[in-house]
């Protein structure tokens, strides 16, 4: 990678000194001071043009050797198939595009190259040319808006057909809670004017609603495969957004409203970490961990695959590292832990502070 | 129409006459000048220094971003207490960005494109004596001149200026307690912006009125060249969606100053409870893309504008299509506006709303293909004459392609769920319009130097060396952040490192950061050729790309009223490069162009474009 960066710079300078050196003979010589390009300059431009266009393939080839790997793996969503499918095919066609007109663009540029006594041609129109390639992108355009349009209207259509889990994504500067609707999967009633940080009733759960007596406030989120998921999203204080990308799946949180999010995880955090791109990713990872450590450098401790919330709206100082790590797991393992959890209601009961669910974690860490 | 514009012509020559005795001070030639060629080099240096800035930042925070919590004597040296010991602050990177993006798309590509080439071409290609009102011209310059050093006093604020994003989305920016920067940075920001509107809106109308109501004889609509079009569209999309802003911003101020609940509601932060009650923050996404999307365009429309004109000049054909390129501008215009939604589509609005913001946008990548495909047509069988604006109009093309072509994909609802707000989205509008347009800024300065400065011109070689490095090195630093924001890491972080599944990425941000730094110093190139070409540059012909246009006869050396003798009167369109009779000889023997001046010849037929 270093030598790589170093034979950029290097070549730019090359360039740079090249360039250079023709001012000085330019100089030198007088007899050219025009500053209007001549056959020279339209030689040597048009020349660079064309080794442009070379350039633009090999960092499009480049990037895509280097860095294919980087990209996120496989969808963890159900809904997520589909958006990786119209993702590949909109590359597709976008790739098409993009090394065609590219080509056409810097190969004029290099071919029509000025010399004197060249006569242009006075061509300024061609209604059938102009509707041609009016045409076809009204065509392939109306073909992805419809797509898009299909695949668009049934990722956001919350409902709750198939029984789906009620979960509540509750934000606030610098780290998220995860609330859930418990034995009954109904949320109860909420809002930030019932917040009463000395009970720990930080969501401002309002307690005289019998629905919230059973909810689960938790500070890592568990889902089981294979089962709908309804996300109710809140903020009490600024702009947050839930980004789930192994899941496919980003909704806004704002405050003095509920926003909703529905996708069904269908691979478990267990079977993600077997996926051979994700096992790769991680032993890359820690291959870098493992350097700075030698280093004794620090976050330099091994890594193991999680899902991961991010905060995917600008929201402060800590913005960067306002996460909550998702857990997908058996139905099961589900039910085993969500049994070990307190209710909201015992935890009014027993009063106790409970974890310090209000502290901006983010800032601390600093 | 002509016998109006007729007698309009005649009574600008009188008035002229008076003018020239009229003694000028150095106060009234330079400072309060209402001759819209020195508003326009005010423009255009305001702009620059103000592009200095803004470049210089974004060269700040990536540097964090490629070596993150390392310490710079430089942040240190220009950050002083944002940057104890070397290392830069999390709240001081986000003002950094945000003081960016409002730098460069309001200050640099704003006003310092649209408001140095509006001024400087629309009477002289139009064939007037100045602008429909010189004063309102001054007092638009100087209204922006005020903004601009609010916004930079704002950096000095001691709790730091504002920071919640260019786009300012409320409660954040709207809470001092959410963030420092939403302090006195905030209201020095508004106040800042709302002057600018203001200015924009004073420049937007004088643009409007003098292309309806001053063009010479002879000049009708349709023998307007593109970059007149291009300005006079631009200047219609603004004043249709600034005041929007205004209004948000007017209404932010509120809920900041003034108790109101325009865009809180239900907030619980630093242990209390706020009063606000009712408002939406997404009225406010509404309010601020209802300008903000048809902003893009503000700032992209006028480099297309220059981009047609520099390439058919120096291609030495007619630009391909003219009346397409009229109709696409109109288009694009007319749905920009009808756009805003795309950058909402996960705001919480209603997911229908999405499916129609989706339709109009992908609509949008029509016109724009058919210009960049007509951009491509001009090109060919053509004699290029490869002078640096030209290599910029032609790199404004390529990457306007570029950052287009992912446009389909943000477009899209569906496929801008998993890559909203990712880098993705930041190397897309850094192509699109932020790399396009200043390559258009540049063209234009290139181009018409010899206009603005009396005959000189930049020197070439200096001109080669600053596009090349600057090209390569645009690619370079946003074609792999592609990949970044594929990957899934969201913009405006102020370090990756708190996220494990980023970690592979540093090799690419210090990739990144390397082109910025070295496209950064091709600045400094540009900046050197443009001050010593104004004092020590040489004198070129008077026409010296051969152009068509109008501003070619106008006399080198600057007086007010552009001609020293009567307007020009123009017989054809701006296009004619090239053109030849039956015989395949050239309408003016030996010379491959016809200016707008020239009658049409014995036989000739005029093009019915």
């Amino acid at each position: 990678m270093t030598t790589l960066l170093i034979l950029i710079v290097l070549a730019l300078v090359a360039i740079a000194i090249w360039q250079m050196t023709k001012i000085f003979e330019l100089s030198q010589l007088k007899t050219e001071s025009s500053q209007i390009a001549n056959d020279d300059d339209n030689k040597n431009n048009g020349y660079m043009l064309f080794a442009f266009l070379i350039f633009i393939y090999a960092i499009t080839i480049f990037s895509f050797w280097k860095y294919s790997k980087f990209l996120l793996p496989e969808a963890a969503s159900a809904h997520g198939a589909d958006y990786d499918y119209l993702m590949l095919v909109s590359f597709a066609i976008i790739f098409f595009v993009q090394t065609i007109t590219q080509a056409l663009l810097h190969y004029f540029g290099y071919k029509y190259r000025g010399e004197k006594n060249k006569k242009a041609l006075f061509y300024a129109d061609n209604d059938r040319l102009e509707f041609i390639w009016t045409i076809i992108p009204v065509i392939v355009l109306a073909g992805l808006i419809l797509w898009g349009l299909y695949t668009w209207t049934n990722i956001m259509d919350v409902n709750d057909e198939d029984d789906p889990l009620i979960v509540e994504l509750y934000a606030q500067q610098f780290n998220w809670t995860a609330r859930y609707g418990g034995e009954d999967n109904v949320l109860g009633k909420a809002n930030v004017r019932m917040i009463d940080i000395d009970r720990a009733n930080v969501l401002g759960l309002d307690e005289a609603d019998t629905y919230a007596a059973d909810d689960v406030i938790v500070k890592e989120l568990h889902l089981p495969v294979g089962r709908k998921v309804n996300f109710k999203m809140r903020s009490q204080d600024v702009l947050h957004s839930a980004y789930m990308p192994h899941f496919r799946a980003q909704m806004n949180c704002v405050p003095g409203m509920t926003t909703e999010f529905s996708f069904t995880p269908i691979k478990t955090t267990a079977e993600m970490r077997q996926n051979a791109d994700v096992a790769d990713k991680v032993r890359r990872t820690n291959a870098i961990r493992a350097e700075r450590a030698a280093n004794g450098e620090d976050n330099s401790d091994p890594w193991e695959f999680d899902y991961i919330l991010l905060c995917n709206k600008i929201c402060g100082k800590s913005h960067y590292n306002m996460q909550m790590k998702i857990i997908v797991e058996t139905q099961e393992e589900y039910e085993e832990w969500m049994k070990s959890q307190q209710t909201f209601g015992q935890l009014m009961a027993t009063n106790e502070p409970g974890p310090a669910f209000n502290t901006p974690l983010g800032a601390d860490r600093n | 129409m002509s016998v109006t514009a007729h007698a309009h012509v005649e009574d600008h020559a009188h008035d002229d006459h008076a003018h020239h005795h009229h003694k000028e001070t150095f106060v009234t030639k330079y400072i309060f000048s209402q001759d819209h060629k020195m508003i326009a080099k005010q423009y255009l240096i305001t702009g620059l220094i103000m592009g200095f800035i803004g470049i210089a930042m974004s060269l700040l925070f990536r540097m964090q971003l490629a070596w993150p919590g390392e310490s710079f004597p430089i942040f240190e040296a220009v950050l002083g207490k944002w940057a104890p010991d070397g290392v830069m602050d999390a709240d001081m990177y986000l003002a950094l960005v945000t003081i960016h993006g409002t730098i460069m798309v309001f200050f640099v590509l704003t006003a310092g494109l649209s408001g140095t080439f509006s001024n400087l071409l629309i009477p002289l290609q139009i064939g007037a004596r100045d602008m429909a009102s010189g004063f309102l011209n001054m007092l638009s310059y100087w209204m922006f001149f005020t903004s601009s050093v609010i916004m930079v006093i704002s950096l000095f604020v001691e709790a730091g200026p504002a920071a919640a994003g260019w786009t300012i989305y409320p409660p954040l920016s709207a809470l001092p307690m959410a963030q420092p920067g939403s302090g006195m940075g905030m209201t020095l920001w508004l106040v800042s912006m709302a002057i600018f509107i203001a200015s924009s809106l004073l420049g937007s109308l004088n643009y409007i009125v003098t292309v309806l109501n001053l063009r010479t004889k002879g000049m009708s609509m349709t023998r307007l060249p593109l970059t007149i079009w291009a300005f006079f569209i631009t200047a219609i999309i603004g004043v249709i969606s600034f005041p929007v802003l205004l209004s948000a911003a007017l209404l932010l101020i509120m809920d900041r100053s003034f108790g109101t609940s325009f865009f809180l509601s239900d907030i619980f932060i630093q242990g209390e409870v706020l009063h606000y009650q009712g408002g939406s923050p997404v009225l406010y996404e509404h309010l601020f893309w209802f300008l903000g999307h048809p902003e893009v365009y503000i700032v992209l429309l006028p480099a297309l504008g220059i981009t047609s004109e520099v390439m058919s000049t120096n291609a030495r054909k007619p630009i391909f299509g003219y009346r397409a390129m009229v109709a696409s501008i109109m288009a694009i215009a007319f749905l920009s506006t009808i756009v805003w939604g795309h950058h909402m589509f996960i705001s919480g609005m209603n997911p229908f709303l999405g499916s129609v913001f989706t339709f109009t946008t992908l609509l949008i990548a029509i016109p724009s293909a058919v210009k960049a495909f007509n951009y491509i047509t001009t090109l060919w069988k053509g004699n290029l004459q490869l002078n640096p604006a030209m290599l910029f109009s032609i790199g404004l093309v390529s990457t306007f392609i570029t950052g287009g072509l992912t446009g389909i994909i943000l477009g899209d609802s569906t496929l801008d769920i998993n890559v909203h707000d990712t880098y993705f989205v930041v190397a897309h509008f850094h192509l699109v319009m932020g790399i396009s347009a200043l390559y258009g800024l540049f063209a234009g300065v290139y181009h018409w130097f010899p206009k603005m400065f009396e005959g000189k011109m930049m020197n070439k070689n200096l001109g080669y060396v600053h596009f090349w490095v600057t090209a390569v090195c645009a690619y370079g630093v946003f074609f792999p952040m592609h990949f970044v924001g594929m990957a899934g890491v969201p913009r405006r972080y102020y370090q990756n490192t708190a996220f494990p599944m980023f970690d592979e990425l540093t090799d690419v941000q210090v990739l990144m950061t390397v082109f910025a730094l070295i496209a950064g110093l091709a600045q400094l190139v540009f900046l050197y050729n443009f001050i010593s070409s104004i004092f020590y540059g040489k004198k070129g012909p008077k026409n010296p790309w051969k152009s068509n246009t109008l501003e070619w006869t106008a006399e080198v050396k600057h007086i007010h009223g552009n001609w020293d003798g009567p307007i020009p009167e123009v017989h054809r369109w701006a296009y004619d490069y090239s053109k030849v009779d039956e015989n395949g000889e050239y309408i003016i023997p030996g010379q491959d162009f016809v200016p707008q001046t020239v009658p049409l010849q014995k036989d000739e037929e005029e093009l019915n474009h």
